[in-house]
């Protein structure tokens, strides 16, 4: 019987805990990819072959050994209902393709939901550490840890020339891909933010948003992660990383200081325009949410808006995705039902808070 | 304009990925960015990953000035799981392990463009990491041991063997 604890809820446990740094970066994470020796990867693996590289994994935190791990749950991909697969991704518990394109997949779960051990996705093994706020550096921590009592009983795939290797060749050597997201927009009100993220790309670094009709990203939110994963070590990809989204902190920080200081009534009727209209609005679509959510989130951090707080914000932004919203109402529905849907949860979530 | 994955709805989402300072824009509807499940805020994924990739693999037909040393003639194939050096550039995947040793020194320009190394300088698995250094030990010592052989310092050689030895034993007791 699988297992669907993961499911019902919004907010993961961890994200209870806000991390430091957590008005701006919202959560760290750290994903490492592995293949085991012997056997083709995912994408060539026959039925049987794939279902032996689950077995051989999924023993792993189960050995006596390895307890000190914590419990973890298993769901094998087949056995679940779509929607559930769908509120997973919204949650970042899998990954899309482990979602949607897996054979024999499976996810292995932490009691907490912080640490997440992909199967069969597109590497034989994927083992993914999520915290709250800029904990990069804890995340790979746990992370490497974790990789290392894998190591101890399975024969990964491994070359001394290109180090680990993996299907795609942007994975191989550290295998390591560590990103953090930051939502930022007071760098966006000041039309910094192009500048900067170039700026960050010029360093081996990746951004990543998402852009509306116009230049600002929906929901000032933005994923930076190293690039390259081959010829550098991962304590300079972590360190590389971390100095890097310090520096955005700052400018970010900045940015928000200089907006209130030249602009503080225009800045507080933004956000106390987008908080009545969250509060009591009856049709919301998915972007006006994000770009609402995330004026009312800058709202809590500068003390302008007062009742919910960070986790609450964070609770939001899963609650509004289509998945967890037709998981949460019980049944399928078109998009101007999901904005009405959309609209009470937001309204019930802030009246609560 | 249209959206550029089904090229039916309007593009609603413009979606920027900057990299080493080069722009790639991706102009796609809300409908497909869902089906995707990656274009939501806050979501991770490798969206615009692999269409950069596959630009870069396009070396291979695009890219008629690079040096002929490093092109893959199109019979390289990979034994041990089948995949040829042309399905890799188009898929953008190799199929095992072993891909990488059959395509060989083949690969440095692809991953010289992607990563601006070719060579990894990071963690090594702790029980295979000790095999390959003591096996590199032991090729090192076997060269010269030729050497010595050759010549003709047959004491040295004496020792080197039994040094090679000991330490063969060694390997295949872990
Ligand atoms: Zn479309
Ligand atoms: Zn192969």
């Amino acid at each position: 019987m699988p297992n669907l604890r993961f499911t019902e809820k919004a907010l993961s446990e961890w994200m209870l805990g806000t991390g430091s740094d957590s008005d701006i970066v919202i959560s760290s994470r750290v994903r490492i990819a592995r293949n085991l020796q012997h056997l083709p990867f995912p994408l060539l693996a026959t039925r049987q072959q794939s279902e032996e590289v689950l077995n051989l994994l999924a023993k792993v935190p189960e050995d006596q050994d390895n307890k000190s791990l914590g419990t973890f749950y298993t769901i094998e991909l087949d056995e679940i209902e779509p929607i559930d697969k769908k509120v997973l991704v919204e949650k970042h518990l899998i990954s899309p393709s482990l979602a949607n394109e897996s054979q024999n997949g499976a996810v292995m779960i932490s009691e907490d939901e912080s640490i997440s051990i992909m199967i069969n996705e597109e590497d034989h093994l994927r083992i993914q550490c999520l915290y709250p706020g800029f904990q990069v550096r804890e995340a790979w921590e746990k992370a490497t840890s974790i990789d290392d009592l894998f190591e101890a009983e399975v024969d990964y795939a491994f070359d001394d020339k290109r180090g680990y290797l993996t299907s795609c060749p942007t994975n191989v050597g550290t295998g390591l891909r560590a990103s953090v997201m930051m939502h930022l927009p007071a760098l966006v009100m000041t039309q910094q933010i192009n500048r900067i993220l170039s700026a960050v790309s010029q360093v081996g670094l990746t951004v990543r948003g998402i852009y509306g009709e116009g230049s600002e990203a929906v929901g000032n939110l933005f994923q930076i992660s190293n690039q390259i994963t081959l010829g550098q070590s991962e304590n300079e990809i972590i360190d590389n990383l971390h100095s890097v989204v310090l520096q955005i902190i700052e400018h970010e920080k900045n940015a928000r200081t200089r907006l209130m200081n030249d602009s503080r009534l225009r800045i507080t009727d933004r956000i106390k325009r987008s908080y009545g209209i969250l509060s009591y609005a009856e049709v919301m679509d998915s972007k006006e949410a994000g770009q609402r959510l995330s004026d009312v989130r800058l709202g809590v951090d500068l003390g302008i808006v007062e009742g919910p707080s960070i986790p609450v914000m964070n609770e939001l932004n899963v609650m509004t995705q289509p998945g967890f919203l037709q998981k949460k109402f019980g049944h399928d529905m078109n998009s101007e039902e999901r904005d009405i849907y959309r609209a009470r949860l937001i309204r019930e979530t802030l009246a609560k808070a | 304009m249209l959206c550029q994955e089904c090229g039916k709805r309007p593009a609603t989402l413009h979606f920027t990925k900057i990299v080493n300072g080069e722009k790639n824009e991706f102009h796609i509807c809300e409908t497909c960015a869902r089906e995707k499940g990656e274009m939501i805020p806050g979501t991770s994924g490798g969206f615009s990953i692999h269409s950069l990739l596959s630009g870069l693999l396009d070396f291979e037909t695009a890219g008629k000035g690079t040096a002929s040393s490093v092109k893959a003639p199109q019979s390289l194939r990979c034994e041990e799981c089948g995949m040829t050096y042309s399905q890799f550039s188009k898929i953008g995947r190799f199929g095992c392990s072993s891909c990488y040793k059959y395509f060989g020194d083949r690969l440095d320009p692809l991953f010289k463009r992607v990563h601006g190394n070719t060579v990894h300088v990071g963690k090594v698995p702790k029980r295979s990491g000790g095999r390959i250094q003591l096996k590199r030990k032991i090729d090192d010592l076997k060269l010269e041991l030729q050497q010595r052989i050759q010549q003709e310092e047959f004491e040295e050689a004496a020792q080197l063997r039994d040094q090679i030895r000991t330490l063969e034993k060694e390997m295949a007791g872990q």
